[in-house]
């Protein structure tokens, strides 16, 4: 633990205004070369670190400090690390979860927002924050009237410099929305393509209004994906032809449903970029993680039956600390055995959107080589 | 003094000496050219043209002129009051959107449009545009079986580096990892040339109506112009244009104004350089020869972005390998300048040194 903060704890009573010196003085989670220490400041009957790493209890709690308001917890970490959590504050019958307080570091998701710890060493990636030095491209929606799905809004993004005398590969994304807004999507593209590391390329973001239904296997969705929305962007910009140049993506759910749609259509889609992908299945026995996966455990052991060969190349990735490491992991030897191409990396991380964006430039650069060699401007 | 002090005193000292002198562009014969000294004369280019004004030609080359351009400047030294023609086929699709380049120069600018009169000459003559593609997929195969071999050889040079210097026989063995990454690159670009003459031979524009017609077009336009500008780019797409209509010969002895790709393509040899890419290995590598309208130098737009020059081994291995050449950063800004055959003027350009670091060239 912190030595400044263990001679404070030491004394007795706690002195307050030590500890209010301490706290603005430090970043809180205080983070060291072998772990993490948490603190809250507050009256309560009992507080716990909630968090969702795979191997971890899920809830941890903090131990208060003699005499004080003082509460404390600290465990191993990895350096490199990065992941989310909350606190639960239980007041009598109140059980309250809230973001750290002292920590102003919080990841948003769709399901609001999370207090983000950052191991020893860790950084975000320069290349996804906004550049003013890159050019920007730009983000058009437009409406598709789709035979299998109705009408869907469809987001197009348009690389920076964007001639219709040029044929640019295609990006298709599950829950694009969210990933501009969770993962800086635009800017990870807007720089990337600056620094010539992909070529420049159009991105179709489609969103669903119920993912756990379409997202699991559907096959309209992929039907969709397939029969109406490639047509519908190719009417619309100059693409290349080649499958080689079309790529599906997603992550969680948005990986299953990218990897059913090129399973069910195979030749549609060359590239696939797989995101903690929830591929749920069962070798033997039943589903244990709820309803929703039925579907995706149907498809999945359907899938590891008869694999064919969905794509040329493929970028899987997860977090070491997900529950669906296994699942992920087994994907790889799977797809390597059916002759595709296959980048597979995994991240000390969680199931989340900060996690997705820090391997967009592994993945992209992986799957769609920029013209970075040949190119001096 | 420990040994290992005194060799790299005494390297420094040379690089100190040499900077004083100033700026020598070595060629390939090792002759070189200090400040103010007669540039050596430019070979043969290809039949029917010997050593003529050419070698006295006035250029300029620049580095990225995108965020802060200075043109403007380059054009100003080597007293060029227009008409200009632009070569900006490396910008492929984009090629002619030179309204921001006019409204900097302030002189009439006159695109050439060597990459729409490409695509216009292959669709007028099926034939050399079949042969193009096939030589296009030749030198795609030697440059991928170039990088295999030079993989491995720079493999060994990074394992040799890796060791302590201390022993005669590392040493050596050091030298002589350098000198075969130097002969496979001597290789490779006999090779590529090859391809190229063997291209030339079989198919000259002379014989080819299409063809011809845009090159006697191009040889008017570039005869009322007082100088040439070649913009960046894609490199192998803006000197597989160059090549095609024979640039080299119809530019004559015209001042020219080049910058990133375009001072990459007019040099004698194009070096494809990343220290820190994405994906795969980080060996420059030779692409093929340039026109060589440039001598003794190799180009090396937006060096401190690609290039790790705070590291002094690979920075003097880089400098090694391409010697007697000198490998120039061209950043924003940069400006080198030669008037009359002699070096007239460098701004903010640095020189990759045997000593390993970037030392600016003197003005």
């Amino acid at each position: 633990m912190n030595h400044a903060l263990n001679e404070l704890i030491a004394q007795q009573p706690l002195d307050g205004a030590a500890l209010d010196a301490f706290i603005l003085a430090h970043d809180i989670p205080l983070v060291d070369r072998d772990g993490v220490t948490f603190l809250y400041r507050g009256e309560a009957d009992a507080v716990f670190l909630r968090l969702f790493i795979a191997g971890l209890p899920a809830a941890q709690p903090l131990e208060r400090v003699a005499g004080s308001n003082l509460w404390v917890l600290r465990f191993e970490l990895p350096p490199g690390s990065r992941f989310e959590y909350k606190f639960e504050v239980v007041r009598g019958a109140s059980n309250e979860w809230i973001t750290d307080p002292m920590n102003p570091n919080k990841a948003a998701d769709p399901f609001g927002a999370n207090s983000v710890c950052q191991g020893f060493g860790y950084l975000p990636p320069e290349w996804s924050l906004p550049d003013g030095a890159a050019r920007a491209g730009s983000l058009d929606e437009f409406a598709l009237d789709s035979r299998h799905l109705g009408r869907r809004h469809v987001r197009l993004y348009l690389p920076a410099r964007f001639r219709r005398n040029r044929r640019y590969p295609l990006l298709v994304l599950h829950d694009g929305t969210d990933y501009v807004r969770y993962a800086q999507l635009k800017s990870v593209l807007d720089n990337l393509i600056h620094r010539l590391e992909i070529p420049p390329l159009i991105a179709a973001l489609t969103d669903s209004p119920d993912r756990l239904h379409e997202y699991v296997g559907f096959d309209a969705h992929a039907d969709f994906l397939v029969e109406d929305l490639l047509p519908g962007v190719a009417a619309r910009v100059p693409l290349e032809g080649d499958a080689a140049t079309r790529c599906a993506m997603g992550a969680s759910l948005g990986g299953v449903a990218s990897l059913h749609a090129a399973w069910r259509h195979p030749g549609s889609f060359g590239r696939l970029l797989l995101q903690s992908g929830s591929f749920a299945f069962t070798d033997i026995g039943e589903n244990k993680r709820g309803p929703v996966f039925e579907p995706v455990v149907r498809f999945m052991n359907a899938f590891r039956a008869n694999p064919g060969r969905p794509a040329g190349r493929v970028y899987v990735s997860c977090g070491i600390y997900e529950s669906l490491i296994y699942e992920n992991r087994s994907l790889v030897p799977l797809l390597q055995k059916q002759r595709l191409q296959v980048r597979y990396e995994e991240a000390r991380d969680g199931h989340n959107w900060q996690n997705w964006r820090d391997r967009l430039r592994a993945g992209l650069t992986y799957l769609f080589p920029g013209p970075l060699w040949m190119v001096y401007e | 003094m420990k040994a290992h002090e005194s060799a790299r005193t005494t390297v420094l000292g040379r690089e100190l000496h040499r900077t004083l002198r100033g700026l020598r562009p070595v060629t390939a014969g090792g002759e070189s050219c200090a400040v103010g000294a007669p540039a050596p004369s430019a070979r043969l280019t290809s039949a029917g043209r010997g050593r003529d004004d050419r070698s006295m030609r006035d250029y300029a080359l620049l580095g990225p002129q995108y965020l802060s351009p200075n043109l403007r400047d380059g054009l100003v030294g080597l007293g060029i009051r227009g008409p200009l023609v632009a070569v900006t086929a490396g910008w492929q699709e984009r090629e002619g959107e030179i309204d921001e380049l006019r409204a900097h120069v302030e002189l009439p600018v006159r695109d050439l449009g060597l990459y729409a009169r490409t695509e216009q000459v292959y669709a007028d003559d099926p034939p050399l545009a079949a042969a193009a593609r096939e030589r296009q997929e030749r030198l795609q195969e030697l440059q991928e079986l170039y990088r295999l071999r030079l993989a491995s050889l720079m493999g060994a040079l990074a394992e040799l580096g890796a060791r302590s210097a201390a022993s005669r026989a590392v040493r050596h063995a050091r030298r002589a990892a350098l000198g075969d990454v130097r002969r496979l690159d001597r290789q490779h670009l006999a090779a590529t040339a090859s391809e190229h003459e063997r291209f030339a031979r079989r198919w000259p524009a002379a014989e080819r109506p299409s063809l011809a017609a845009h090159v006697a077009a191009l040889s008017h336009a570039i005869e009322g112009a007082d100088a040439i500008l070649v913009a960046g780019g894609h490199v192998a797409v803006l000197l597989n244009r160059l090549r095609l209509f024979g640039m080299a010969e119809l530019i004559g002895a015209k001042p020219i104004v080049a910058w990133s790709a375009g001072a990459m393509a007019l040099s004698e040899r194009v070096v494809l350089f990343h220290d820190r890419p994405p994906q795969g290995a980080a060996h420059a590598e030779v692409l093929e020869a340039g026109l060589g309208l440039v001598r003794g130098i190799v180009a090396l737009p937006h060096a401190h972005a690609r290039l790790t020059l705070d590291e002094p081994a690979r920075v003097s291995e880089f400098a090694r390998r391409f010697a007697p050449a000198q490998c120039l950063a061209l950043e924003h800004g940069s400006l080198v300048r030669w008037r009359g055959g002699r070096l007239a003027e460098a701004r903010d350009v640095e020189r990759l040194s045997r000593g390993g670091q970037p030392l600016e060239l003197p003005t």
